[in-house]
């Protein structure tokens, strides 16, 4: 549904600073129907990134191609009637003040020659899609940062869209809000068939909602894929800002080896006990980790201090990688002799 | 003051010279100045249609209007006003340097409006697919309506001011009054009633002004 190929933008020298490469050579696939998420730290070209694909911002090179149609090769006028097949929701919201929440959904419906009636009837049936129906008289300073939001996605929604981007869309929300907010996310992109690509530099916000995410840093595509295969993969960096690995210290200084293992549905951490434990007699205590739900599914990373016949160890590591259980050895300990 | 009774009807003369002055001038001034002031926004570096030499341009020439003292300014645009009018002397006359030197005032006014709606609104009706002139229409002029308001009642204010000046070119109206029945016939209590009834007016009008502007203000 909305493919990069190896895209570029530039933004020009100006004044005393120099030229700024703010995408740099980024290929990118989302399928039509995924929930795929951008994540990187700020200043890592995300926001210009999601400005490429509806074009708000041109790029210098590469090609966006979003429903089978190269936007980058199109004239300006075609780009504006593409963009109506886009919804997008900014982190501020951007309604506009002097509009009550209707006018606010209204908005696009009116660029796009929609007749008065059918502007309010729509509006009416968008605002009820977001729980807002009672609400639609409000100017955004009447209501809350969540319910502005939610304003927002109805108005994005209002031109039937089979693409809604979202730049950081909980970004400005407390706790509650953003449950909200995502909640809503996943239920339009189920009910709509969308295909959603959302932009953030919240971990939780991918964990919550996304299929798939791509890694950005300074520019570059630096890792990506499905989160249930990124999870798995070793030395991924999505992974470890995903599911930060414990650190090694934290079980450090208390003897015994130190092992940390990836859990997953299908091989969770009974497994991980089962092997170690039972059939090998090993005493095991959790030094840290965590274990959480991500893409619907069970993830997590434990840090494992074992102690006992540690010479049992190294074939025991060897037993649960066959077994589909991601471990990494950290710490040898003092008998474990051959140490990997 | 057994003159009262002659003053008056020359009082309500000059009242209703000053307010067909500043009443038209005002008209034709935002008629003129808000496309102005639009112009000066979009084309301006960054704006939504970047032409730098004509924002220089017109930039240039709404800081010489601005920069003109009003007196001199009366003088320089003699031979427009008789290219419109067809005479430079009396009210009508006096609109045409009133609207000229309000335009470039109003437009800046109204510059400074537009540049504070955020840019993400802005950007949000790009996404939606809206042409440049949607942008102006459903979004600029919409959200800025609080503060183009209060500059509208600010200028109206200014064209008063200016209009006191008007008598230098036979356009009557309370300043020229207030000059000829007090200043000269040393009837300082004339004065200060025709600086009273300006006081009036004018707080009137910041009033009106301010009402409206909250009225519309959802914030």
């Amino acid at each position: 549904m909305i493919e990069l190929h190896d895209v570029r933008k530039v933004f020009p020298a100006r004044g005393r600073s120099g030229e700024v490469v703010a995408v740099d050579g980024v290929s990118l696939r989302v399928e039509a129907g995924e929930f795929a998420g951008v994540v990187g730290p700020s200043g890592s070209g995300k926001s210009t990134l999601v400005r490429l694909v509806n074009l708000l911002e041109r790029p210098t090179s590469g090609s966006v191609t979003v429903d089978g149609q190269v936007l980058s090769d199109l004239p300006d006028d075609r780009v504006r009637e593409a963009r109506r097949s886009m919804g997008m929701v900014f982190q501020h919201f951007e309604l506009l003040d002097s509009r009550t929440a209707a006018g606010n959904v209204e908005h696009p419906l009116e660029l796009a020659g929609v007749g008065r009636a059918e502007r309010r009837r729509r509006a009416a049936e968008l605002l009820d899609l977001v729980d807002l129906g009672e609400r639609a008289g409000a100017h955004p300073a009447q209501l809350s940062g969540g319910q502005k939001q939610r304003v927002a996605i109805a108005r994005a929604l209002a031109g039937r869209p089979k693409v809604l981007l979202c730049d950081e869309a909980t970004s400005a929300l407390d706790q509650a809000s953003t449950t909200g907010v995502l909640d809503l996310l996943r239920r339009v992109r189920a009910e709509l068939g969308l295909t959603v690509l959302l932009i953030t530099h919240e971990m939780a916000v991918v964990k919550a909602v996304c299929d798939s995410a791509v890694l950005l840093d300074r520019g570059r595509v630096v890792d990506g894929g499905r989160l249930a295969e990124v999870l798995t993969r070793e030395h991924s960096p999505l992974a470890d800002a995903l599911l930060p690995a414990p650190a090694a210290d934290a079980g450090a200084g208390h003897g015994g080896a130190l092992v940390r293992v990836t859990v997953t549905d299908r091989a969770p951490e009974t497994v991980v006990l089962q092997t170690l434990v039972g059939e090998l007699g090993l005493a095991v205590e959790v030094a840290g980790g965590s274990v959480e739900t991500v893409a619907g599914g069970r993830y997590g990373r434990l840090l494992l201090r074992v102690t006992g016949d540690l010479g049992r160890l190294d074939g025991a590591v060897h037993r649960l990688r066959d077994d589909g259980v991601l471990v990494e050895q950290v710490h040898a300990g003092v008998a474990a002799g051959a140490g990997r | 003051m057994s003159d009262w009774s002659r003053v008056y009807p020359q009082l309500l003369e000059a009242a209703g010279a000053t307010l067909y002055m500043v009443g038209v001038a005002a008209l034709v001034t935002v008629l003129l100045g808000v496309p102005l002031g639009v112009l000066l926004t979009v084309t301006a570096p960054g704006g939504l249609a970047p032409r730098p030499l004509l924002n220089r341009v017109l930039g240039l020439l709404v800081n010489l209007g601005r920069a003109l003292p009003f007196i001199i300014l009366l003088v320089l645009v003699a031979p427009v006003t008789r290219g419109i009018v067809g005479t430079t002397i009396g009210s009508t006359a006096a609109i045409v340097p009133l609207t000229i030197g309000a335009v470039p005032f109003l437009a800046r006014l109204v510059e400074t409006s537009l540049r504070e709606v955020a840019p993400g609104k802005v950007e949000a009706a790009l996404s939606m697919g809206a042409r440049r002139r949607d942008v102006v229409r459903t979004v600029l002029l919409p959200e800025a309506r609080p503060s183009l308001i209060a500059g509208v009642t600010v200028t109206v204010v200014a064209l008063i001011s200016y209009s006191a000046m008007a008598g230098a070119v036979g356009g009557g109206g309370l300043g020229d009054f207030a000059i000829r029945f007090g200043y000269q016939q040393f009837r300082t209590d004339i004065t200060l009633l025709t600086v009273v009834l300006l006081l009036v007016i004018v707080q009137a009008l910041q009033w009106a002004g301010d009402r409206w502007a909250r009225r519309l203000a959802h914030v």
